[in-house]
């Protein structure tokens, strides 16, 4: 008995010694869309240490010896979603005490273990920007993160660059919803608003002429400025602007402020980019939008339209998409390009705008948003068509592992929802944390 | 007399022209690839007849001529102008800005007496964008989030006036319970159990008030409530609010259609013994607060145990303002609900709880001309709404 104890044990330490992402798997027989390169009717999506060994055609991609080999006839393989604006995980940014707070980091307010995170796996979504709200003309740093299974703390979930830093940006907003007129001070019109942050910038460029003068003698750096640290990463192209912006005017307004300051810039929601779509390529600016179904809602969004994808293509412009959770669903994501195509925007564009295009948006085109040999095994198994309703997400993956999937019952339950399911998240529609709350007040 | 202007005589021209277009075209002829009449099997090949606002013929294409001096519109799939069983539109506007919100009035946590029609805006832009994906009725009023927020309506979503537009001015009694219509600060409905017993005061006042009283506008509103005229649309999420409402019903033998009713699959027995249908919350409405157990499954549930179902848009307090009912019934296809049975909730089983099925919700002689045309699934997201006609006329031609 002792003896058979002590053999599984072994066995056991066996398995353990060699983790399962150590083994060679290959996906076999599904249609592979890889984003970048034309799909294949029959292909093998070889994984092995998480990442994306090979990918090509059955006939022509050598299955490695001992690899597992999983077959999904029938089935659509895609790379995983990139959500480049969400508000899962419950983050919280910028207090009410000023309008601009570069120092304040979504990474101190996020809860790992949200409902809301394991809805995104089911929905597809393998890498997400987490942001703070839309309620500031900077409401602070966002995280980029992985939804890896398991976290227990938001450092489980941090894509890490070769230098050992995280991957995350800075949220910036303009129009109505950081307006907050008599509220101290906030600003009370959008030219205000463009002045505040001007001021800033140009707060950060002498910040940053001084550490330059300094010339790494630690005796000469300026004090040390938490808001201005984060402000002169933004100038130094280091983080990127998610600049919130609806109307024309303030996407214009905003293009302007990135051409005087040179910072980096993805522009979010961009609701009225079927007016400015030419401008926006023109400045080689990506625009990440939104699937909306109706208009309005707010005042700045009375002319939102979804045509903006084609709009946006049309242009030459980079567009890609977010859920903005909970404004839209992340287990829906895919429906955004669905509704974009419904509204001119083609096809392959569509798809690569939720893959690729935020992959480049979030600096991690060499990464993810794709399926090509060395990039990350995320990737997600569809029941067909990615652009049908009747399709469904059945399996996510992130870095070779299974993070969802729908055949298992607490995975399903999280899929489609029902007693029992919970929730986590509270329902306020956090992109915008002023007065108004969506739900049944 | 002033000269007319180039621009008005224009203007009359043109007027002139439109006019006699939709005399011209008042006989239309509506061939479908796929032709879902509601009754039985879709037609492969049909065509629906129209003359003077009413169907007049349905059937395959070999069995229905179209008589000379017919228009013809051709579609890949012809269905039923949609119905949307619950919204807000038209009380509640795009903009979502103060002026523009009619569908709750706080004052007061029992208004039974606040009439849709008073409120609502026909030609509001919510109506015109509903219609263009093929929604021709709604049934809409003042909105979930006070224990009696106010009457509700059945309109076409004609978009002219309310006097024309109107089917039913009167449909039900918008009543919510649960957390969303709870007061604070001492403010009765506090609790559950208040809001109950400040409904059972209400009805018991109404069965006591004397003939002769003087008019008091909730007695007069409570008596058709009584008398089974008008049903209660009452929104409840949980199951103890669902048990709270049948109890209610059972108590003063009065009717009532469910609305929302995500934990309605924990209580099957109780609502099918009832009787009431359920006009299920949207598919893809968001998880939280009493709606922790919404699933996108609900509906599917409800109508595999017999349920009576139909589905809705609802009420939505920011962004989206307003969602589109066919794509709510579109996940809820995906996700359980028989096809047909999913077009279904959106038409004639929408109709038939709303009590207007005599008129809309199905392609049969005699009915409104009331159709929606696709160029292929219209559940599909990539289909395109590609006409949509009310009372025999082309309301609405953009592809959408």
């Amino acid at each position: 008995m002792k003896q058979t104890i002590a053999s599984i044990l072994v066995m056991l330490l066996l398995f353990a010694a060699v983790p399962a992402q150590d083994a060679s798997i290959a996906f076999v027989n599904a249609k592979i869309i890889p984003i970048v390169g034309q799909p294949i009717d029959k292909g093998v999506l070889i994984v092995k240490g998480g990442k994306i060994v090979a990918v090509g055609d059955v006939n022509a991609v050598k299955i490695p010896a001992g690899a597992k080999v999983v077959d999904l006839t029938g089935k659509v393989l895609m790379p995983g979603l990139v959500d480049t604006h969400s508000h899962i995980g419950e983050g919280s940014g910028a207090d009410g005490s000023a309008p601009i707070q570069p120092d304040v980091r979504i990474f101190d307010g996020l809860n790992p273990r949200a409902g809301s995170l394991q809805r995104a796996q089911s929905g597809g979504i393998t890498t997400v920007n987490v942001m703070p709200g839309s309620g500031h003309l900077d409401s602070g740093q966002t995280l980029y993160l992985k939804l890896r299974d398991g976290a227990m703390k938001v450092e489980d979930l941090l894509i890490y660059r070769k230098d050992g830093s995280y991957f995350g940006g800075i949220k910036f907003a303009n129009g109505t919803n950081p307006i907050r007129p008599g509220g101290g001070n906030f600003p009370g019109t959008r030219a205000k608003s463009a002045a505040l942050v001007r001021e800033q910038f140009i707060k950060a460029q002498e910040y940053k002429a001084k550490i330059d003068k300094a010339a790494g003698d630690a005796t000469k750096m300026p004090t040390r400025d938490l808001a201005m640290e984060a402000l002169v990463e933004v100038l130094d192209g280091k983080r990127v602007v998610h600049f919130h912006t609806h109307r024309a005017d303030d996407v214009m307004t905003v293009l302007r402020l990135k051409q005087e300051f040179g910072f980096r810039l993805v522009l979010q929601h961009v609701s009225e980019a079927w007016k400015v779509a030419d401008e926006i390529a023109k400045a080689k600016v990506p625009a990440s939008i939104i699937m909306i179904e109706a208009p309005g809602g707010k005042l700045e969004t009375m002319d939102v339209s979804m045509t903006n994808g084609a709009a946006l293509e049309k242009a030459g412009a980079l567009a890609g998409f977010h859920t903005d959770d909970q404004i839209t669903d992340s287990r829906w994501f895919l429906r955004s390009a669905a509704l974009a195509v419904r509204f001119g925007m083609s096809r392959d564009k569509a798809l690569y705008g939720m893959t690729m295009a935020g992959a480049i948006m979030l600096d991690m085109a060499d990464r993810v948003g794709s399926l090509e040999a060395g990039k990350d095994a995320d990737f997600i198994v569809l029941s067909g068509d990615p652009l049908s309703v009747y399709t469904h997400i059945e399996q996510t993956w992130v870095e070779g592992k299974n993070v969802f999937d729908r055949s298992n019952p607490a995975d399903y339950l999280i899929a489609v929802g029902g007693f029992g399911a919970g929730s986590d998240q509270s329902f306020d529609l956090d992109c915008f944390d002023g007065d108004i709350q969506g739900g049944r007040q | 007399m002033r000269k007319m202007t180039f621009v008005t005589k224009t203007l009359t021209s043109l007027a002139l022209l439109i006019g006699f277009a939709s005399i011209a075209f008042a006989q239309i002829a509506v061939k479908g690839e796929t032709v879902w009449t509601m009754n039985g099997d879709p037609i492969k090949d049909g065509i629906v007849l129209v003359k003077d606002g009413k169907i007049e013929a349905v059937g395959a294409a070999s069995t229905v001529q179209i008589p000379a001096g017919y228009k013809v519109i051709t579609a890949k799939v012809v269905t039923p102008g949609l119905i949307d069983a619950h919204t807000v539109i038209g009380l509640n506007g795009y903009l979502n800005q103060p002026h523009d919100q009619m569908a709750l009035d706080g004052s007061s946590p029992i208004q039974p007496e606040l009439r849709a029609i008073d409120a609502y805006y026909a030609a509001e832009i919510l109506v015109e964008w509903v219609r263009t994906f093929g929604v021709t009725t709604i049934h809409t009023g003042h909105q979930p989030s006070a224990l009696v927020s106010g009457q509700t309506m059945i309109a076409k979503t004609l978009g002219k006036s309310v006097e024309n537009d109107t089917m039913v001015p009167t449909a039900m009694i918008a009543v919510t319970l649960g957390p969303s219509a709870l007061n604070q600060g001492g403010k009765s409905p506090g609790t559950r159990a208040k809001q109950i017993a400040m409904l059972r005061a209400e009805l018991i006042k109404a069965q006591s008030a004397k003939p002769d009283a003087s008019r008091d506008l909730k007695t007069e509103m409570w008596k058709k409530v009584l008398a089974r005229e008008v049903p209660l649309l009452v929104t409840a999420e949980k199951a103890v609010d669902i048990m709270s409402a049948l109890r209610l019903a059972k108590e003063f033998k009065i009717k009532l259609v469910l609305d929302g009713a995500s934990e309605a699959p924990q209580l099957i027995a109780e609502i099918k013994e009832s009787g009431f249908p359920v006009i299920v919350h949207p598919t893809m409405a968001r998880p939280g607060g009493d709606r922790d157990s919404l699933s996108m499954e609900t509906a599917g549930k409800l109508r595999a145990a017999g349920i009576p179902v139909a589905l809705q848009s609802g009420y939505e307090g920011y962004v989206p303002k307003t969602r589109i009912v066919l794509w709510e019934a579109a996940m809820a296809a995906a996700n359980g609900l028989k096809y047909s049975d999913a077009l279904g909730s959106i038409t004639i089983d929408a109709a038939k709880i709303l009590g207007i099925d005599s008129k809309v919700g199905s392609l049969a002689v005699g009915k409104d001309a009331d159709i929606a045309m696709y160029d292929g699934d219209p559940f599909e997201f990539t289909t395109h709404c590609i006409g949509t006609m009310i009372n025999g006329t082309v309301v609405s031609s953009t592809v959408r």
